[in-house]
């Protein structure tokens, strides 16, 4: 048995201090880059393709012209409203790593001098899931495009429904929709774009309901998780298997953008529904 | 069977033993014959009021409910099942058709459990595809092009997470239903007759009124999912169960569930007949108040009804 035993370094140094400031490892070719080369270039590894996953203030700042954007109900945070077991603590952590009081931030911006509302979800904040705060804050930000006449975009990047707020967050699948369905009929445009990872509740309300429906590159989108349709069916799962490249495919999305095409095809897409036509 | 359903079980198993004695032996024992029984009774008594959110799940997926089917059949009259999203096939999972309510017509749609184990591989445990959803949406807009109420049975672990599931949309299509159902010009009622699992539910639960009958059970994931996730342990569903706050009590106490129609003790599977008198009941009720409203009228309603679901604080 002792042949086998898993050495332990206990008197091994600490690794030397790589600066993280200065370097990152790709998640996928496992290349070291540049930090500030990285930035410049939307955080996509210059070497593969890979999307480095981005925070809510990330995506505002690469999509949004600079300082245009104008935050909206900034002041609504969130309770525990069943009085789940470690919610309480579980948020005060999200909070503090994260630096935000939820998981979207909304408001209004100019997009190459285009006006649109836009909600961006955090995945930085408990996996970007949807409680009762994501969800009213989109209503509000669709309610409020809608009485504008001003397009409205949302990020999507969330593991779905926050289960600690259950029935309530469910039922944002619902509150979401219904906002949809108003703008919808006032005929203002939504865009919803489809970042990694957007699944569960939130692939199946408004990510899944745009006019246009946009994927970022190598983006795993779908219903149920991976690991849950692999544990329903007893098999592996094909190659590619709910990538935005595979719903490209199926029907699902309009297209599928790369993250620094994202902004100017936006922007095509904003002007080309430009009021005063209707 | 559930297990707190055992411990009556045996007893009455010693009733019975006790009587057939006292037959055999021509005694008599009728006194504690009958104390047994009211033993029992209060037993029963005690325990179906007090069910723990765990046993009510168990109450909830017992196969000896009746399914969307029974209650069509008990409910209604004149049925006629329609089928097909006329995109990709029938979806066993979720049925729906055309019927009469007291006279009035009405479309009925609901997931589809079986009633044994092959019925359930033929329905997918009541866990529709994608083009279930579809046909469900197709006749919602039928029901709406004919100004017909909708009627919706809610009973469903979820929707069906696999890969064709996935590659015909599966999310797209709940998706779908929840927008078209929150502008669907007619009444739309929606009950939970047993499980109400997550999304899966939910596409056929917006409307105007959210009914729950007494044991049934609706969340956002499973207590086993939940358990698995929160504490990479799903035997600890039980207290996932308390945590998810999902009797049909605790959802009335919520504001989410509208009305709790009340089960014959032990439940409606002890009283299909009676459990379903209730429900009709309810349903008739709530629609004749619906239907007396204007489109206009029954859309704002319901938007607002959507729009107050949550809690959070602002400042």
């Amino acid at each position: 048995m002792a042949l086998f035993r898993k050495p332990q370094y206990s008197s091994m140094p600490a690794r030397p201090d790589r600066p993280r400031d200065i370097a990152s490892k790709c998640d996928q070719c496992k290349s070291i880059l540049i930090r500030q080369e990285l930035e410049k270039n939307l955080r996509v590894c210059p070497r593969c393709g890979y999307h480095f996953p981005l925070t809510a203030w990330q995506r505002i700042q690469y999509t949004l012209d600079e300082g245009s954007f104008c935050e909206l109900n900034a002041g609504l945070e969130p309770v525990n409203p069943l009085g789940f077991p470690g919610y309480d603590d579980k948020l005060a952590r999200a909070r503090k790593d994260s630096g935000l009081a939820e998981a979207v931030i909304t408001g209004r911006g100019l997009i190459e001098g285009e006006p649109a509302y836009v909600g961006v979800l955090a995945p930085e904040f408990m996996l970007g899931s949807m409680g009762s705060v994501v969800g009213e804050k989109l209503a509000r930000m669709l309610d409020e495009a809608g009485a504008q006449g001003v397009p409205a975009i949302i990020f999507s990047a969330s593991g779905g429904a926050r289960m600690q707020e259950s029935i309530f967050s469910l039922f944002q699948m619902a509150k979401t929709s219904a906002a949809l369905a108003r703008l919808h009929r006032k005929g203002v445009l939504y865009i919803s774009v489809l970042t990694h990872p957007t699944t569960g509740g939130v692939t199946a309300s408004f990510a899944m309901l745009g006019d246009i429906n946009i994927g970022e590159s190598g983006a795993l989108i779908g219903f149920a998780g991976p690991r849950v349709i692999q544990q329903t069916i007893g098999q592996t799962l094909p190659a590619g298997f709910q990538r935005a490249e595979f719903l490209l495919e199926h029907g699902m999305l309009d297209m599928v953008v790369e993250r620094k095409e994202l902004r100017p095809v936006l922007a095509r897409l904003l002007r080309l529904h430009r009021g005063g036509e209707r | 069977m559930a297990d707190f359903e055992e411990q009556l079980a045996r007893l009455q198993d010693k009733i019975r033993d006790l009587q057939a004695f006292a037959r055999e032996q021509g005694l008599d024992l009728r006194r504690e014959i009958l104390a047994l029984e009211q033993k029992a009774a209060e037993l029963r008594a005690r325990m179906y009021a007090s069910l723990s959110p765990w046993q009510k799940v168990q109450l909830a997926r017992d196969v000896r409910r009746p399914t969307t089917l029974d209650y069509i059949d008990m409910l209604f009259t004149d049925f006629i099942q329609l089928h097909g999203d006329r995109q990709y096939r029938d979806d066993p999972a979720l049925v729906g058709g055309i019927a009469r309510l007291e006279g009035k017509p009405v479309t009925v749609l609901g997931h589809q459990k079986g009633r044994d184990t092959k019925d359930n591989i033929a329905r997918n445990f009541g866990m529709p595809h994608p083009e279930g959803y579809r046909k469900a949406l197709r006749l919602m807009e039928q029901a709406e092009k004919f100004g017909r109420p909708v009627i919706c049975f809610i009973d469903t672990p979820g929707a069906y997470p696999g890969l064709g599931a996935e590659e015909r949309g599966q999310g797209e299509a709940i998706a779908r239903n929840l927008r078209a159902m929150a502008a669907l010009a007619v009444p739309v009622l929606a009950v939970v007759t047993g499980e109400g699992g997550s999304g899966g539910a939910l596409a056929l639960g917006v409307g105007d009124a959210l009914l729950m009958l007494e044991h049934a059970v609706y969340s956002v994931i499973s207590p086993e999912g939940c358990a698995a996730i929160l504490w990479k342990d799903s035997s600890r569903a039980r207290e996932a169960a308390a945590a998810l706050k999902l009797t049909a009590q605790d959802l009335a106490r919520l504001g989410v569930a509208d009305e709790v129609i009340p089960e014959p003790q032990g439940g409606i599977q002890k009283d299909w007949q009676a459990g379903a008198r209730a429900v009709k009941e309810a349903l008739v009720r709530h629609l004749d108040i619906l239907s007396g409203l204007s489109a206009d009228t029954l859309l704002r309603r319901r938007q607002r009804r959507l729009a107050a679901i949550g809690q959070w604080r602002e400042h």
